[in-house]
């Protein structure tokens, strides 16, 4: 794995942001494709709280991407096995993941991947912990009665499979879960720490989310930003030469 | 990209670079507009997978809802209580003048006049909505002539009327018909005047105190029989007393009934009303101020004399008079200089400057789901704005039906 860290909330995000940028340029402009993750299940679609309006607020509103290319697990689906299965088929469709991006629970959990699931498990109907169901309390006005408490969700299966991994953990509340995932075992109690058997995964952090770390691991890894930022300068561009922008340039592997 | 949508094949605009004012805030998001109405993007998105066919970039301005003037008698040269064989051509003329002041809706506004004004020119106004051809008329605003002699202002005295004989038969008489009316301005204090205003009010007409004696609990209680409104506060009615506030008294009454809001006029261009005075309502009572223009035949013409329905006025500036006197009887201003006259003088913000020409009146009238706002499914009549709140366009329906010309004319 690459393990960047970054000094703050702000910092970690625009590095993040910058990769995935690169990322997309690189990938070439061809029939991309986004799938959205994890849904609770049971919320109107309109609701402000509801996956739907999440994603259109921060993301899909502020871009140019044509709604035929939107695929988010819907919660109000009659059969909802069904819905996670033509899930699953449409992601084969388009050719695989090319590029997954998560953050992880304080619970370890990725997705709604909640401790106990499996770790080869697909996209279905997950359960949520009594953790996540509190940390969702504050997005409805603190009142437990009103938060889902089932979601549909990508299985840790369904991330492995993707050909990279991209992981986004920011916070002192997320240190422990930080360390758990990757000083730690792989342990299907926290399930990010499947990610040790992917072949290309990056988390990028804060300081205070390696809170939690050896001193050792986090001197490692910060000895390492000189290369790691090689991936993120220079900042591609859809308008450069073709050849140029899809040489892959990764400095080393995992 | 090609869009698919579902429900309307009809072309989808989007304005972006904007700052909307929406939840009574300006906020930084883009306006759709699709068939008039205001669209909502996220539906577009994920029910319908639909797009914009055009995107228009508004440079940074300010995107509110059109302004409703509720009190506006006239201007140009057109006086709405004059019985003129061209009248339909003169409400024409100023429902389209005004679409340069941002206003998209206005309440034709007849003062106190003789029953055959009324019957001649009545039928001649009808609820229409706006467009190219100017600004939507929301009804009339029978201002008199039922009010009191004391505080008659530019009023003739020889046209007041009472109905203490045949109460509401005797107002439907006066007036010939009322198909059209959306407010009446009468004086409480009047006898029968309780009967009067739940008939009006049982037929969806808007009751207005004004141009009264009338002391608060007169006043009070004609609210409680329906009436919402007060025409032009502290003119034509008596000064506020620290123990009896009279008609004034209404914006911190206690007796309001529950669920209703008492909304209130306000002339603000300097003149009718001392800003100190503007800034001790709006402070009392800030979300029912609704600002109006009362503007006169003169408004939009050079100084001199104009006439008001069977009076002649003089304009001096921005002050009219009665000619010879120093009876104030309307005003001059236009509906954008009142907001930002409102605005400079209570400090307040812009977004509650903008409100109180558009929500505020939009609520008064009961229509704040179509008009008046931003929101989804309401009518797209908006303006664009510059910061100093300068309109630069008007849009009624989605279509541009007028522009600050850039040569700055």
């Amino acid at each position: 794995m690459k393990l960047i860290i970054l000094e703050n909330y702000s910092q970690a995000s625009e590095w993040a942001a910058k990769y995935i940028r690169n990322r997309i340029v690189q990938f070439g402009p061809g029939p991309g494709r986004f799938f959205t993750l994890g849904l609770p299940t049971g919320l109107p679609r309109d609701h402000p709280e509801s996956y739907h309006s999440f994603m259109w607020n921060n993301f899909f509103k502020h871009i140019d991407i044509s709604p035929e290319n939107v695929h988010i697990l819907d919660g109000n689906a009659p059969d909802l096995q069904a819905e996670c299965d033509a899930f699953e088929q449409k992601i084969k469709a388009a050719g695989g993941i090319e590029l997954f991006v998560g953050g992880i629970g304080p619970d370890g959990h990725i997705a709604f991947n909640e401790p106990g699931s499996s770790l080869v498990s697909r996209t279905r109907v997950k359960t949520l912990a009594m953790d996540t169901i509190l940390a969702n309390a504050r997005f409805f006005d603190g009142d437990l009665s009103k938060v889902p408490t089932m979601a549909l969700t990508v299985g840790v299966g369904t991330v492995m499979d993707a050909r990279e991994v991209m992981i986004l953990i920011t916070g002192a509340h997320k240190a422990f879960a930080l360390y758990k995932a990757i000083e730690d075992g792989v342990n299907h109690m926290w399930t990010v720490s499947a990610f040790q058997q992917h072949p290309n995964t990056v988390f990028v952090c804060d300081e205070d989310a390696t809170l939690e770390l050896k001193v050792k691991t986090v001197k490692y890894f910060k000895g390492l930003m000189m290369v790691h930022n090689k991936l993120v300068e220079p900042l591609y561009s859809m308008k450069e030469m073709g050849a140029e922008r899809s040489q892959s340039k990764k400095p080393y592997s995992d | 990209m090609p869009s698919n949508k579902s429900v309307s094949d009809a072309p989808i605009v989007q304005f972006t670079n904007c700052r909307i004012l929406r939840d009574h805030q300006l906020q930084r998001e883009d306006l759709w507009v699709r068939e008039g109405k205001i669209l909502n993007p996220e539906k577009l998105f994920f029910d319908e997978k639909g797009s914009a066919d055009v995107q228009l970039d508004c440079k940074d301005s300010i995107v509110a809802p059109g302004f409703i003037d509720v009190q506006i008698n006239g201007g140009f040269g057109v006086d709405f209580s004059l019985a003129t064989d061209d009248f339909k051509s003169g409400i024409d003329l100023v429902s389209q003048k005004i679409l340069s002041h941002g206003v998209t809706s206005f309440c034709p506004t007849l003062v106190t006049s003789p029953p055959s004004v009324y019957h001649q020119v009545l039928p001649q106004i009808s609820v229409r909505n706006g467009g190219a051809h100017g600004a939507g008329i929301l009804g009339a605003h029978l201002e008199g002539p039922f009010i009191s002699k004391e505080k008659k202002g530019a009023h003739p005295e020889h046209c007041l009327r009472t109905f203490e004989a045949g109460a509401f038969q005797d107002l439907l008489a006066t007036y010939g018909s009322l198909d059209c009316v959306q407010i009446v301005t009468l004086a409480p204090e009047m006898r029968r005047s309780s009967e009067v205003i739940r008939e009006l009010t049982k037929r969806g007409i808007c009751v207005s105190l004004g141009h009264s004696v009338a002391n608060l609990s007169q006043a009070e209680e004609a609210v409680q029989h329906g009436a919402t409104f007060i025409t032009h506060l502290f003119n034509a009615m008596l000064p506020f007393h620290h123990r009896d506030p009279g008609i004034v008294g209404l914006l911190t009454s206690d007796k309001i009934p529950a669920g209703r809001r008492v909304f209130y006029g306000m002339i603000s261009d300097g003149i009718h009303t001392n800003p100190a005075a503007l800034r001790i309502a709006h402070r009392a009572h800030p979300k029912g101020l609704v600002l109006v223009t009362d503007a006169i035949a003169g408004m939009g013409l050079a100084p001199g004399r104009h006439t008001l329905g069977q009076q002649v006025v003089e304009i001096d500036g921005l002050n009219t008079y009665i000619a010879g006197t120093k009876t104030l009887s309307g005003s001059v201003a236009t509906m954008d200089t009142c907001v930002r006259h409102f605005q400079e003088a209570t400090g307040c913000s812009v977004e509650t400057a903008l409100e109180a020409a558009s929500l505020h009146p939009a609520q008064l009238l009961g229509i704040e789901h179509k008009k008046g706002t931003l929101n989804y499914d309401s009518d797209a009549d908006f303006l664009m704005l510059n910061d100093s709140l300068y309109v630069q366009a008007t849009y009624i329906a989605g279509e541009e039906v007028w522009r600050q010309d850039v040569s700055g004319m």
